[in-house]
């Protein structure tokens, strides 16, 4: 018997998606088979810049099974566009940012290791891959920057020639002059320089894409691991491939993570749909795990310096901050949006700051392109922010929870306007703080410190606020900041003749859950069963249209939309309902799945409401069109800001410099929640992240020769499930004032508090040796150094 | 992957002549490194022998004083043996440190000592606990038959099918393991055989190798603060992402105490975590 009965907000019920994850029917790209379908492979290149000279693929093109081989020149001869930018950025002097092309398949140049050389299609995977090796290309290697301090100086390599100092944007917000003023005011000056290390995604399903081409429709078709398949559809037909949208339906089924990785518009989708309608074969591409290392957009690597201008009593007066951001060899889809407009108006944080200004250099290396991963630029803000304030904190005598105290925005002050553009419109820091401080037994961590010291180890305590901005996004302020596209979703809520119901949502599911949390939106709002209800994504012919999942904005903007086509269908029905129980429209109302007439015991289930909407006997159709589908786009009228306080407790073996993270506490504004089981698992996930980020995960290229030293598993450390204690997760909700239904977003708050919360416990601990900052991630040998080098200047005072 | 003959011969004798026939195989133990290997296209043999139909080369047993463990035993044959927990519980509780639940129930004691790697942490202890390592044509002392990185005494088409481990008084190991590929970034192997201590160091060069400095402190007294006044010599140890030189030297030196302390905190046997 399957459960059957209405299932509301606020409840937990398994997830409807995890029967078939679970039991190995999900159906994935990899997992797709079209008739007649060919295998490609990618060369790519080995030197991370390289003028690239002739091309022979003679003894290729005539191994076994191969079907055809393509380089950089063919595709620009069939006049392949280039991969747009989804962003426009200006930058200091009014100027656009530069854009340089970004072939599908490098032609002239290729700017880092990975970048596509040449496509092999061949009746196997194994044969494509045998091809590859028989390929010989001419490279005339050059000089490779990898580093973005590197990168800016004179003399270095030029990654685009037309852009000699391969500076892509300077970018700038906020009031320098109030910031200047403010320093000059200040009694001290906290200052710090630090690197957001860069970070390989991983998710656990690598992309893969499959392009068919139908000659008795002109019907294009790709199948792709993507987070937003609608853009892909607009970015591809447009810009790429110039094929016209309703000839091109582009596929998103079941996706195994993405995390940021698969939310861009990537060249091998548009290689293998092109390919596909040349030879009029379905053709299809599978990462290797080691290939996405070198092709899967890469998140993070900034370098920073940073001051904070505090009064006497420790106010906050100003804040400056001058950052580079690495936007690897090329831009991709939001590269250069990430560490700009998602940074810098997150400066603020939770804290009254009453003068900001942020300068950016967006900087081309040959290195992987960079892009948003988890968080995309609030991590990087709230790391900058977190790790200040503490140092100032250390310098200054006062205590870190303190001084975070003095200067949070009290819950009565919301709405609160920063100084950066964004105005949060509720939350409560002090509220969080208050909770997460006692759920961390903060009061019991000197015993556990001095426990920890009488075994020789060092034990430290950390804390990180934050503050995002997720639900991506209003579109005129986001148009206003450089978008090319509106940040609007749209959602369909389908009432079949039976009452059962069939969603169609632009957002997209990888692992959230969204056919849990979105189902139980309608049942609650409809009264309908939570298993009659069903939630169709990631496909352009049957979905109207979506910007996609990431930014934290799928139940925020598409959870958004759905309520409101759910307030749509509730509408019609009551009319048909007034109608049937003979009433005004006025005296229906709608409650648990019935319509009544007010005041009496008149009633029609949903069910028989549905039903008369498709066999319309007793119906107004003089004034009514029969049928139950309603459709919303919603475009929110601000961002949300879901907020939070998160305490980090480490030990460090001074012997092997080991940080062991002993405690994790994590109290989140997150508005309403929907489902308390799924915003638990998307905390815990996120904050593992970030806590893979301070400790272990790192993406380290090598100087000279611009080979990514971190290139598979063996050298690129994911955190595991033995590195955490049990983490301690709880809300501390304001409702969203402007969000339909309250919500605000939890798909990256872990990620977002958890970097600097662990740094500033391994600082902590370190405390005794009179250490200030560790650079991410703390791996044994950098603490062990720190450890060393500390103990040796303290004896030699 | 390229295509290559599979060969699954049921003795070790016919192992031996596969071997001999033909040019360019390669034996098939656990596969763990092998394979992945393979499919990066860094080997591509013409045939695969694979060991494991050869159920002779799985035993463990205890002989005159001695554990004889063949070739194809499984960490986890290893690791959950009672023979081996009995009489050399440090070296069980290695091969339950190596990999995860997976590798374990594949890789053998046998591919890991044929293969070398420098990481790997079955060498430390053949070398420390003074094993003898038989082949399908002789009998190397464990001295003998670690030459370099990836490299043995091994001559093309001899097959390893065991190993004669001396019972110590006293073993144990203690691993730093790194913490992406979780192979040891050091890891070091104390046992004291007949009267004689000996300590093996992995994972720190290009090849396993013998702290003699460490074994001549220990010799005159068994005890970890017999080390503090040893240290390792940087130079010539490995440095990478992971681990620099002088890092290095400092974990040979740490793990080593802690190998001492785990040694004697065991009733003369056992082995511990590094970390
Ligand atoms: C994810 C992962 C983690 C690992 N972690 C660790 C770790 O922490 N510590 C560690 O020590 N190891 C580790 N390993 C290695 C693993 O434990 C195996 O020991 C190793 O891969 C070799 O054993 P195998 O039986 O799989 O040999 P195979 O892969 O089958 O063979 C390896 C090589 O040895 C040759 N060979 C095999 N058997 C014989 C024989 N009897 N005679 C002659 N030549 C032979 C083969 O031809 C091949 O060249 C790890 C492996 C993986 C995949």
């Amino acid at each position: 018997m399957k459960m059957s009965k209405v299932v509301a907000i606020g409840a937990s019920p398994k997830r409807k998606e995890d029967l078939r994850f679970v039991t190995g029917r999900g159906n994935y790209v990899a997992d797709i088979k079209r008739p007649g379908m060919v295998f490609g492979a990618f060369l790519r290149s080995p030197h991370a810049h390289a003028l690239l000279g002739a091309i022979d693929a003679t003894a290729a093109r005539a191994m076994p099974g191969v079907v055809a081989i393509y380089t950089g020149e063919d595709l620009k001869a069939d006049n392949v566009g280039g991969l747009p930018v989804g962003w426009g950025i200006h930058g200091k002097d009014g100027n656009p940012m530069k854009e340089p092309p970004h072939p599908p398949i490098a032609h002239g140049k290729v700017r880092h290791v990975g970048d596509a050389v040449a496509f092999v299609v061949a009746q196997s995977v194994e044969q494509a891959r045998s091809a590859l090796e028989a390929i010989e290309v001419q490279y005339e290697v050059l000089p490779a920057v990898v580093g973005v301090v590197e990168a800016l100086q004179a003399g270095a390599p030029t990654v685009h020639d037309e852009i000699p100092d391969n500076l892509c944007c300077d970018w700038e917000l906020g009031d320098a002059a109030a910031v200047e003023a403010a320093f000059t005011a200040a009694a001290h000056v906290a200052s710090i320089e630090l690197v957001n290390n860069r970070l390989i995604g991983n998710p656990m399903e690598p992309r893969a894409a499959i392009g068919e081409y139908d000659f008795a429709t002109g019907q294009h078709t790709l199948w792709t691991t993507s987070q937003f398949p609608h853009v892909v559809r607009f970015l591809m037909g447009e810009f790429v491939l110039h094929i016209p949208q309703h000839k091109l339906r582009v596929v998103a089924p079941d996706v195994g993570g993405g995390f940021g990785v698969k939310q861009f518009h990537y060249a091998e989708e548009a290689v293998v749909t092109w390919a596909a309608a040349k030879l009029g074969l379905p053709v299809k591409w599978v990462c290797e795990r080691s290939e996405g290392f070198i092709s899967d957009a890469h998140g993070r690597d900034h370098f920073t310096e940073a001051e904070l201008a505090l009064d006497e009593s420790g106010k906050f007066l100003g804040l400056r901050v001058r950052t580079l951001a690495n936007m690897g060899g090329y831009l991709s889809t939001f590269g250069p949006n990430i560490p700009t407009n998602l940074y810098a108006p997150l400066l603020s944080g939770v804290y009254r700051m009453p003068a900001i200004h942020c300068s950016v250099n967006v900087v081309f290396t040959n290195t992987v392109p960079v892009d948003a991963y988890r968080g995309a630029g609030r991590p990087e803000a709230t790391f900058v922010l977190e790790r200040l304030v503490d140092v100032a904190a250390i310098e200054m005598g006062i205590d870190k929870r303190a001084i975070r105290r003095r200067n949070m925005i009290p819950t009565e002050a919301y709405p609160y306007q920063t100084p950066v553009i964004v105005e949060y419109d509720s939350g409560d820091p002090l509220g969080c703080l208050d909770r997460a401080e006692k759920l961390a037994d903060v009061e019991g961590f000197e015993q556990r410190r001095l426990e920890s010291a009488r075994r020789g180890r060092y034990r430290g305590l950390g804390l990180s606020t934050y503050v995002e901005a997720c639900g991506l996004a209003p579109s005129r302020l986001a148009g206003s900041l450089g978008a090319r596209g509106g940040l609007y979703e749209s959602a369909t809520v389908r009432v079949h003749p039976t009452g059962a119901v069939t969603v169609l949502i632009g957002t997209h599911n990888h692992g959230q859950g969204h056919e849990t949390t979105f189902a139980q939106i309608v049942s609650d709002r409809l009264g309908v069963p939570f298993e009659d209800i069903d939630i169709v994504c990631g496909d352009t012919a049957k979905v109207q249209f979506g910007m996609g999942t990431y930014g934290s904005r799928s139940l925020v903007v598409g959870g958004a939309a759905l309520s409101k086509a759910a307030d749509k269908v509730i509408l019609k029905g009551r009319k048909i309902a007034a109608h049937q129980l003979e009433a005004d429209l006025g005296d229906i109302v709608f409650h648990a799945g019935e319509f009544s007439v007010a005041g009496t015991d008149r009633k029609k289930k949903f069910t028989e409401i549905a039903g008369a909407a498709y066999v319309p006997f007793d119906y107004p159709l003089e004034t009514l069109e029969p049928g139950l589908e309603e459709q919303s786009f919603y475009d929110p009228v601000n961002f949300t800001y879901p907020g939070g306080a998160h305490f980090a407790e480490v030990e460090i073996d001074p012997d092997t410099g080991t940080v062991t993270l002993e405690r994790y506490t994590a109290v989140d504004d997150v508005g309403t929640i929907i489902n308390p089981m799924i915003v638990e698992g998307q905390l815990q996930g996120g904050i593992a992240q970030g806590v893979g980020q301070a400790l272990f995960e790192h993406g380290v290229y090598d100087e000279s020769s611009g080979q990514l030293l971190s290139g598979s598993f063996m050298d690129y450390c994911m955190p595991r499930a033995d590195n955490f204690p049990s983490i301690v997760v709880a809300p501390h909700s304001t409702t969203c004032t402007h969000t339909p239904m309250g919500v605000k977003g939890c798909g990256e708050c872990g990620t977002i508090g958890s970097p600097a919360a662990v740094i500033n416990a391994v600082v902590d601990a370190l405390q005794p040796l009179g250490i200030t900052h560790v650079d991410m991630p703390a791996t044994p040998n950098r603490i062990w150094n720190i450890i060393r080098n500390s103990r040796a200047a303290l004896a030699a005072e | 992957m390229k295509s290559f003959a599979y060969l699954k011969p049921e003795t070790t004798v016919a192992a031996a002549d596969l071997f001999s026939e033909h040019n360019d195989a390669k034996i098939l133990a656990g596969g763990m490194t092998l394979l992945p290997t393979m499919k990066q296209g860094l080997a591509a043999p013409a045939a695969i022998i694979d060991l494991s139909a050869v159920a002779a080369l799985r035993e463990i047993a205890f002989e005159e004083g001695a554990l004889v463990i063949g070739a194809m035993a499984r960490h986890y044959d290893v690791a959950a043996s009672v023979l081996v927990q009995t009489h050399i519980p440090g070296l069980a509780l290695l091969a339950g440190q190596i990999g995860d639940p997976q590798v374990r129930h594949r890789g053998t004691i046998g591919g890991s000592v044929a293969n070398n790697d420098p990481a790997a942490d079955y060498p430390a202890a053949i070398l420390a606990l003074d094993a003898t390592v038989v082949t399908t044509r002789r009998t190397v002392a464990a001295a003998a038959f670690f030459v370099d990185m990836f490299e043995t005494a091994l001559e093309p088409g001899e097959i390893v099918t065991g190993f004669r481990i001396p019972v110590p008084e006293m073993a144990a190991y203690a691993k730093f393991r790194s913490p992406a590929s979780r192979y040891a970034i050091v890891g070091v192997f104390v046992a004291q055989t007949a009267g004689k201590v000996r300590v093996a160091v992995t994972g720190a060069a290009s090849s396993v190798f013998r702290a003699l400095d460490v074994e001549a402190a220990l010799q005159e007294r068994f005890d970890p603060d017999a080390l503090n006044r040893v240290s390792m010599d940087p130079s010539g140890l490995n440095s990478d992402i992971h681990a620099d030189r002088d890092y290095r030297a400092n974990l040979v030196m740490v793990m080593a105490r802690r190998a001492v302390s785990a040694a004697l905190q065991n009733a003369g046997q056992g082995a511990t975590k590094g970390q």
